[in-house]
């Protein structure tokens, strides 16, 4: 029972992917301009995370030790197919938006890098919690950047909601400051390294508090 | 700028916002209040972000709020942008630069750019609207107060500069000799903080390198292009007096934090500012370069000293 508290822990804080272990960044920082694109990658980088842990860790006595590299990418990017497809054909629009980066889930470092360190290593139901712990806390620290970035860019939260729930999601946006013209910045590139960097200092000034 | 070693960094600063007085007055008497109150809001935003951040640092406020290296960030950086900005523009901007250009990186000295240009950069990119609209007569107080404080809209009173409203027209196919490119007023302004500027180097308290440099850069740069098409880019003048030129040659390239150090390293980088100042006017998207270029420069600093670095006596 304590691995697993442990591996939640792990997942969501001591050893977040994003804020700890800095992985995964090139998603991280492109995609979050919004809340909605934050979600979808979050859900879909997760889902991938969940699935090649499961069967690298199945398979991990079979995967002789020379080319598990090889084998882990093949099997994750056999699950960026099925996410790539699914949400091809259920949310084209999202599809469309997230571009490129929804076939470069594969060369996330943080998949490969729980394939590598734990997958191959533990059984599959601990593989299982650890990918979804992963996941979590990379896409927890995704929306929050979407937030702050769509927040301070644009003054809104959860526009274009639509995209993920359909008709549903037209209520769910909110303006929060009317009248406000934007800052550009927050959305650019450099907005995302500066929110990434706070965050990341918010962190570590949680875990000084802690150890004080 | 640290020349004498008699001045203490306050008597320096106090002298760089002295110098910068000409250039103030004659913004004043042409486009009226607005630039008062542009650097009487950043000097107060730049002094209690100052102070906070201090606090949090537990570092002591009142030397670091002393020295006057804020309070010159804060000037640099009110009389940058135009005088009719709505007030949260100066607010905003001199908090970015002060917390982000120079708290951020551990507080005067060790800043890599200049603090007011990477707050000027930020209000460009995130605010171009109202970064590229400038008064174009004098406004009074009461017409200054209802623009800066959002309360009535500036239309008519408004208008690009002259360098921002060149680019336009050429881009639109106009020749040179077809625009009015020059603006008396604008052009006061600048001779203002050349005289300033002049003043600091006969004091001491800037080297004459970086300015001198930069102006080749300029002059060099643009009378290549005006030579190779004298009715596509407007002459080499026109860059001299237009914009930031005079005071980015005098009072922004020679921050000696953020500046090379070494004397032939002071060459090249002013040299190579000015380059990229007409280089950004002339091809890039926005009206005036001169933010970008010196952030640009700032960056190669560590690069230029250490090719530049002076060979010790006897080696």
């Amino acid at each position: 029972m304590e691995d697993y508290i442990k591996i939640v822990k792990n997942g969501l804080w001591t050893n977040n992917q994003a804020l700890v272990a800095l992985l995964g960044l090139c998603p991280l920082l492109a995609v979050t301009n919004n809340i909605v694109n934050a979600i979808g990658l979050g859900v879909a980088t997760t889902f991938v995370l969940v699935a090649s842990n499961v069967s690298v860790s199945i398979f991990r006595n079979q995967i002789s030790k020379e080319v598990r590299i090889p084998i882990f990418v093949l099997l994750i990017a056999s699950f960026v197919t099925i996410v790539e497809l699914v949400m091809q054909s259920y949310f084209y629009d999202l599809y469309l938006i997230l571009g490129i980066f929804v076939p470069l889930i594969v060369t996330n470092c943080a998949i490969l890098g729980r394939a590598e360190a734990f997958a191959s290593k533990n059984t599959w139901g601990k593989s299982a919690l650890d990918g979804l712990m992963m996941g979590i806390g990379f896409s927890v620290v995704l929306i929050i950047l979407g937030a702050v970035r769509e927040l301070i860019g644009s003054g809104t939260l959860f526009d274009q909601s639509a995209l993920l729930l359909g008709s549903l999601g037209d209520t769910l946006s909110i303006t929060v400051f009317d009248d406000y013209q934007g800052t550009l910045l927050a959305i650019l590139p450099p907005g995302a390294f500066i929110g990434l960097g706070l965050i990341v200092a918010v962190k570590n000034w949680f875990d000084q508090i802690k150890t004080i | 700028m640290m020349h004498s070693n008699a001045l203490s960094t306050n008597q320096i600063m106090r002298q760089v916002i002295y110098a910068l007085a000409l250039g103030i007055i004659a913004s004043y008497y042409f486009f009226g209040w607005g630039i008062i109150f542009q650097i009487v809001l950043g000097v107060a935003t730049a002094v209690l972000v100052e102070s906070v951040f201090l606090r949090l640092r537990k570092l002591p406020v009142k030397p670091a709020i002393s020295d006057g290296s804020a309070v010159l960030s804060a000037v640099l950086l009110a009389i940058s942008i135009p005088s009719i900005a709505p007030w949260w523009i100066v607010v905003v901007g001199v908090a970015f630069a002060i917390v982000f250009g120079k708290q951020l990186y551990g507080g005067l000295g060790n800043n890599p750019f200049n603090p007011a240009m990477l707050g000027y950069a930020f209000l460009l990119i995130s605010y171009p609207l109202q970064m590229t609209t400038w008064a174009s007569e004098f406004l009074s107080f009461g017409q200054s107060f209802d623009t800066v404080f959002n309360l009535t809209s500036v239309d008519g009173l408004s208008g690009a500069t002259r360098l921002d409203d060149v680019k336009t027209q050429l881009s639109l196919g106009y020749l040179v000799n077809e625009l009015r490119i020059y603006s008396i007023s604008q052009s006061l302004v600048s001779i203002g903080f050349l005289l300033g500027g002049l003043y600091l180097i006969a004091r001491g308290i800037i080297f004459w390198h970086i300015p001198v440099a930069f102006i080749l850069g300029i002059l060099i740069t643009s009378a290549l292009l005006f030579i190779s098409d004298n009715q596509l880019y407007a002459p080499p003048q026109f860059h001299l007096i237009s914009g930031g030129t005079m005071l980015c040659a005098f009072f922004i390239a020679t921050d000696p934090v953020s500046a090379s150090t070494t004397p032939k390293g002071r060459l090249v980088y002013g040299f190579l500012i000015g380059v990229l100042v007409v280089v950004i006017r002339v091809f890039g998207g926005y009206p005036d370069g001169v933010a970008f270029a010196v952030l640009l420069m700032n960056m190669t600093v560590p690069l230029i000293d250490t090719y530049t670095q002076p060979k010790v006596f006897g080696q």
